[in-house]
């Protein structure tokens, strides 16, 4: 096990010096839902809060560090912080709203949405932001405006955002705070009759969540180069977020990148082929049946049962 | 303005110059509110009966209203059946629909954790809404009936006949289903099953058959909405998830289970949005319900008519 994933960090880049640069696109895809499904992971698998909002926290990092740096000049590099530290209040009000008053479940899944389509009407009625025609950067491809004429260079980014935050994950996994996470998902009643203050660590974790899908939002900017509220604050995203996290095994450290490289190609390939021959949707066909056969047949997802079959 | 842009929504030229709101547009408004809330309400009745009874929630209950549009399209286009009649087929291949849904894939999924029912019927609504994308293709559709163009004047204000119909016939099967569920034998099974489903069980009810029997009335209650409101609202796949949300928003607001709650919720829901629409801008309609929504949630979550919040 050990040695496959070396085996795979040492690969991964020196991959684009090796495939072609729709092989490159492809993985910068995958990295990219990887990263964001690591980072729903924390507050939706280990937590075990669902959201179905996460599409908001992305579209405000979006619009945020996008707006700064048409309209004021300033660079994404920094703007993404802004980005991401905007998303994380957005994160910290919603987890105030939905713990302080207690809920869970469904509940607490359409307060998550209810946020995430308020953003979405207020960004599409909002028009010096664009309304809903969407909001457009010109590129110039100036490395400082966070802009590369070379593809390998969103490739690596990606790279480093799906790497970091999946150590990231793994190394809070072992701390007291992964624990605690994991206790609450599992049993909150009991968390607390043991004295953990589980208001404190569901809002540690929504607001990290946050912060982190918030700057994977500027990445998405400049990487699409276009923003349109319903497509980055849509009901649509927040589930491509969840299912990879879902499919690969929520609540564990490499459940959202094995989701992501199996459900991305997946989107893509159908993107290519079925969309040419006038199939819409049918890779959300895929994606439904697999959501429904994971949840009957394999619920831990797909990760924890490859680790049981590498280790035999 | 939003005189203009009401006006126009309402089908009617838009008087020039004209910026005041005035009484006559606010009624109009009031009252085309309370005519589409019938068929609000009835697409709402059917989620908090699934819910009531099994503690699951839809997730795929807008997309199989769109599929009870596309029914009625269906039928209209092909057969020439007015939706008005069509509706009863609709119904009736819902029931068969939700039947399905229940004994194959919830009933596997009744004990399992909420985040688990949610992610099942996820996956549902992704396959019916991206299998009438594939069928239908995603350019949106109104069905034609002959009642559409008629219109009755009420003094200042008039009535759109088709609404009328709309809002007659919901409000009939909204009162059939209560019957239903408290003067019949397996009405009444669906209440003891849903009030207590151990207790059921122990006096001899066959559980899982009133629980298929239950999501298929509330699929039932569904379609026959769909047809209903197929010929006023143009559709396609995606409207499905704008309706699932809104029937989310309306039993929550209304209070999860309660049928009351889901009928009132229902006009409630459509009157604010309807004079969102006047008041503000039509774009900005649906704020007003996620409003309402957050405010319910954080305030009273058991709803206006709920018992208690689970």
């Amino acid at each position: 096990m050990a040695v496959a994933a070396l085996l795979v960090l040492v690969a991964l880049p020196l991959a684009p010096t090796l495939v072609g640069s729709y092989v490159v696109t492809l993985l910068t895809l995958i990295f990219f839902y990887g990263y964001l499904g690591q980072a729903w992971n924390i507050v939706g698998g280990y937590a075990g809060q669902l959201s179905a909002g996460h599409a908001a926290f992305l579209g405000i990092g979006a619009y945020a560090c996008a707006v700064l740096a048409v309209e004021k000049g300033l660079t994404p590099w920094i703007g993404m912080f802004v980005g991401g530290a905007l998303a994380a209040v957005l994160g910290t009000l919603i987890g105030f709203l939905g713990f302080r008053f207690g809920l869970r479940g469904f509940y607490f899944v359409l307060l998550t949405v209810a946020f995430a389509e308020i953003c979405r009407i207020v960004a599409s009625n909002v028009d010096a932001i664009g309304g809903a025609v969407g909001y457009y950067i010109t590129f110039t491809g100036d490395p400082r405006q966070f802009q590369f004429q070379d593809a390998r260079a969103y490739y690596y980014i990606a790279l480093v955002l799906m790497l970091g935050a999946t150590g990231l994950v793994a190394w809070l996994e072992r701390r007291r705070f992964g624990v605690y996470l994991s206790a609450i998902r599992e049993d909150e009643g009991a968390c607390e009759a043991l004295g953990v203050d589980t208001f404190r660590y569901k809002m540690l974790a929504m607001m990290l969540s946050s912060f982190l899908t918030g700057i994977g939002g500027a990445f998405y900017a400049f990487y699409v180069f276009s923003l349109q509220p319903a497509s980055v604050f849509g009901i649509p995203l927040s589930v491509e977020i969840i299912i990879r996290a879902v499919v690969g095994g929520a609540g564990t450290v490499a459940g959202p990148i094995v989701g992501s490289f199996i459900l991305s190609p997946l989107a893509e390939l159908a993107r290519h082929y079925f969309a040419q021959s006038g199939w819409h949707g049918a890779h959300l066909i895929v994606y439904g049946a697999l959501l429904i056969a994971v949840v009957l047949f394999l619920p831990e997802g797909a990760y924890p049962r490859l680790a049981r079959l590498l280790r035999r | 303005m939003a005189q203009g842009r009401g006006r126009a929504e309402a089908g009617l030229p838009a008087p020039q110059g004209l910026t005041a709101i005035d009484a006559t547009l606010v009624a109009q408004a009031l009252l085309n509110g309370v005519l589409f809330g019938g068929v609000f309400s009835l697409m709402a009745v059917g989620l908090t009966l699934i819910f009531g009874v099994m503690r699951v929630v839809n997730f795929a209950h807008g997309d199989m209203m769109v599929w009870g549009m596309y029914l009625a399209w269906l039928m209209a286009t092909r057969a020439g059946v007015d939706p008005y009649l069509g509706f009863v087929l609709c119904a009736a291949a819902l029931f068969v629909l939700g039947f399905l849904v229940q004994r194959l894939l919830v009933q596997r999924i009744v004990d399992a954790p909420h985040e688990m029912q949610i992610l099942l019927m996820l996956g549902v609504a992704l396959v019916l809404e991206n299998t009438a994308l594939l069928l239908f293709g995603p350019e949106p559709q109104r069905v034609r009936s002959v009642l559409a163009r008629s219109t009755l004047w009420l003094g200042p204000v008039f009535v759109d006949v088709a609404r009328l119909i709309a809002f007659g016939v919901a409000a009939l099967l909204t009162l059939a289903l209560s019957l239903f569920l408290f003067r019949t034998d397996l009405g009444r099974s669906i209440r003891a099953a849903a009030d207590n489903t151990y207790g059921a069980l122990v006096i001899g009810t066959d559980v899982q058959r009133v629980y298929a029997a239950a999501f298929g009335v509330g699929a039932a209650c569904v379609g026959a909405a769909g047809a209903l409101v197929s010929p006023l609202l143009p559709f396609s796949p995606p409207t499905g998830l704008q309706l699932s949300v809104a029937s989310f928003n309306i039993v929550i607001i209304g209070g999860m289970g309660s049928l009351l709650g889901a009928f009132v919720g229902g006009l409630l829901v459509a009157v604010a949005e309807s004079l969102g629409a006047v008041f503000l801008k039509p774009s900005l309609k649906e704020l007003v319900s996620f409003s309402l929504l957050v405010l319910i949630l954080l305030f009273r979550p058991a709803g206006l008519f709920g018992r208690r919040a689970s």
